[in-house]
């Protein structure tokens, strides 16, 4: 905020004296990610607290790692949430992504690279017939989207099945052309001893696109006006079909990415892989501040709620508990959020 | 204002009313007319030979009841459906529009009841939605604010803030964000759809307030609503629609609110409706009288007969 350039020649009390009320944290209270930072912040201190190895730079590291792989896919389903819409099939979408890559590749032998364009081609078509059923038969998503989570979960497993004759895709490690790719996809590096994956530069990276698309640009203007109100935003010119078809496949085009990731990382894939992984994507972006009811929340946000969800999967590991809590507390990680994020939206718009 | 005449209404005239002067120089070409339209949907006739204008700096109010043909009327002038029958000037020339979008571009805009608006984004977004001012790739933020800011300060909105949810706002300041967005992007005539019908007594007097300003920023208002109390101080003319057809057609000296609100209530339907509820006896016997003495101060009997030149 550099407006004061302008005081010199301003005339003086611009400001309206009806605004004055509003704090600063109010204001900060009013942004969609506010709940989110509170409890980020509250699970790091606790698990500072209560895990030692918790406070290691380097375990944070991983804890940043499982973040991304999350993060990732949940950036581009919080923009689809806000647009008003969801994806259910976007967990197993990751994995037919990955498994249609190596299978391609490994079965006619070619570049990995060719594996990989074949994969991001399927991946948007998964998201182009996602969209279009949605607009075009007005059933929700959440059904759609649905069948298309059986759909894909069930070709993943007999394809593989049928193709290999196991429940994994080949190696694709001796393959040409592989080695280019891990280091696209995979990559990591060692700064002052700490392990950095690139999955987790390219989440944040992402993280701020989206930021930038929902916030200064026309699309992300329709963006939220297609999730908060489709029927006054068509009749005043917005391209209300063509931004939801649009947040599909971006949620494709993010899966494909995800999926490569994966591959490139363990050179294989289990074809019953990613099954859940879509609840989680919602989890954080509503924990993230994401309206189930479309035209509200941020992408900053939905980043946090992975970073919430990457410190409790790691942090659990940390303090010594039974892994087997964890899904205990993602439950009750959701609902405290959503209580959290409805009382201060009520909060900050009381205070309006 | 125009001095109150006794005059009574001069009946039904189908013809279109006299080229008044107009207010302001576009040579009294009106900038919408319609002549002789009609409107066949099948065998339902919607509307049925209407006539109505309206020119720069004119309010022209259609009123009528419900299913009295007041959607089909703003449809039709809206682009979205074509007069089966009849004639349509823009500015004198005929037009046949096929989208709202071309009327839009001759600079007929339309604020609908329901509004237009997506009530979680802020003001300014809303201002924008579907025109955002662009620098490159990015949207010209701080130019759209100002610009929001200017133009409903120019309407007499003094906004506290034009990045609050547009949904924080009254019912009758987000239709006048809605009209002020109308006029900023070049809108010659507004087509307002029954703009106060869901608002109380003090916003539907800010509606009509900016009614008037549009009005005084020279552009031609159609103002449809079913309250006569509401069109008369605004409008200098006034279309009556009952079953489709048109049942008077003033410029406003020619008529008295009370003979608007009589004409308006159908005169004749309420006075046989008193007579049927009469006859229901009972309670429905007592509502029909007091319905029975209401038509009778309003002056207005039969409509039909136009012996009404007794009313006060």
């Amino acid at each position: 905020m550099t407006q004061t350039a302008e005081a010199p020649v301003a005339p003086p009390p611009r400001a309206d004296e009806r605004v004055g009320r509003k704090s600063p944290l109010a204001r900060i209270l009013a942004r969609p990610e506010a709940g989110a930072i509170a409890g980020a912040i509250i699970i790091y201190i606790f698990f500072f607290i209560i895990a030692p190895p918790f406070r290691n730079a380097s375990s944070f590291s991983s804890v940043l790692y499982v973040t991304s792989t999350y993060g990732l896919m949940a950036t581009p389903i919080a923009l689809l949430m806000i647009g008003g819409e969801f994806d259910l099939s976007a967990g197993v979408a990751v994995t037919s992504s990955a498994l249609c890559a190596s299978l391609f590749s490994y079965e006619f032998t070619t570049n990995a690279w060719v594996g990989v364009l074949v994969a991001l081609a399927l991946s948007l078509l998964i998201g182009f017939i996602n969209g279009w059923l949605v607009i075009r038969t007005g059933i929700p998503s959440f059904l759609i989207t649905l069948g298309m989570f059986f759909m894909l979960q069930g070709l993943n497993i007999a394809l593989t099945q049928t193709i290999t004759n196991q429940v994994s895709s080949p190696d694709i490690s001796t393959l040409q052309g592989f080695n280019s790719a891990r280091e696209v996809f995979s990559a990591s590096w060692t700064i002052g001893g700490v392990n950095i994956r690139t999955s987790v530069v390219y989440w944040i990276v992402f993280v701020i696109i989206a930021t930038y698309i929902l916030l200064r640009t026309r699309i992300g203007n329709w963006i939220f006006s297609a999730g908060g109100n489709p029927v006054s935003a068509r009749a005043v010119g917005v391209p209300v079909a063509k931004v939801k078809i649009g947040l599909f496949m971006a949620v494709g085009f993010m899966a494909w990415f995800t999926g490569m990731h994966t591959l490139f990382l363990f050179n294989t894939i289990q074809s019953g892989q990613g099954i859940g992984n879509e609840f989680v994507y919602i989890i954080a972006a509503v924990v993230g501040g994401c309206l189930l009811t479309g035209g509200y929340g941020s992408a900053v946000g939905a980043a946090i709620g992975a970073l919430i969800f990457g410190m409790v999967n790691q942090g659990i590991v940390y303090a010594g508990w039974n892994p087997d809590w964890f899904q205990f507390f993602v439950g009750a990680l959701l609902l405290g959020a959503i209580l959290l994020n409805t009382y201060i939206r009520r909060r900050a718009e009381a205070s309006i | 204002m125009s001095t109150p005449q006794n005059t009574p209404p001069a009946g039904k005239h189908h013809a279109p009313p006299d080229p008044s002067p107009a207010r302001d120089g576009n040579g009294g070409v009106p900038l919408v007319k319609l002549i002789n339209a009609g409107k066949r949907y099948g065998a339902v006739i919607a509307l049925h030979d209407i006539n109505m204008e309206v020119g720069a700096g004119e309010v022209t109010c259609v009123l009528g009841d419900n299913g009295a043909g007041k959607s089909t009327l703003i449809k039709i002038i809206a682009g979205l459906h074509q007069p089966s029958s009849g004639t349509y000037e823009v500015e004198g020339a005929p037009v046949s529009f096929s989208s709202p979008r071309e009327a839009l571009e001759r600079g007929i805009a339309t604020v609908y009841q329901d509004l237009a608006v997506v009530a979680l984004m802020p003001v300014w977004r809303n201002f924008f939605l579907g025109n955002e001012v662009r620098k490159g790739f990015r949207m010209d933020i701080a130019a759209m604010k100002k610009m929001c800011k200017d133009e409903l300060l120019a309407m007499g909105i003094d906004l506290r803030d034009v990045d609050q949810p547009i949904g924080t706002l009254s019912g009758g300041e987000r239709q006048c964000v809605a009209i002020s967005r109308a006029v900023h992007f070049g809108a010659k005539v507004l087509i307002l759809d029954e703009p106060t019908a869901a608002l109380g007594v003090k916003q539907s007097g800010v509606v009509l307030k900016y009614i008037i300003q549009a009005r005084e920023r020279g552009l031609g208002v159609i103002f449809i609503t079913h309250n006569p109390h509401h069109a008369y101080p605004v409008g200098d003319r006034f279309l009556l629609l009952n079953r489709g057809a048109s049942i008077g057609n003033y410029d406003k000296n020619q008529v008295t609110r009370d003979e608007l609100t009589g004409l308006m209530a159908g005169g004749a339907e309420l006075e046989q409706l008193s007579h049927e509820l009469e006859s229901a006896g009972g309670a429905a016997a007592e509502i029909g009288r007091e319905l029975e003495e209401d038509v009778t101060e309003l002056g207005i009997s039969q409509p039909t007969t136009t012996t009404e030149s007794d009313a006060r």
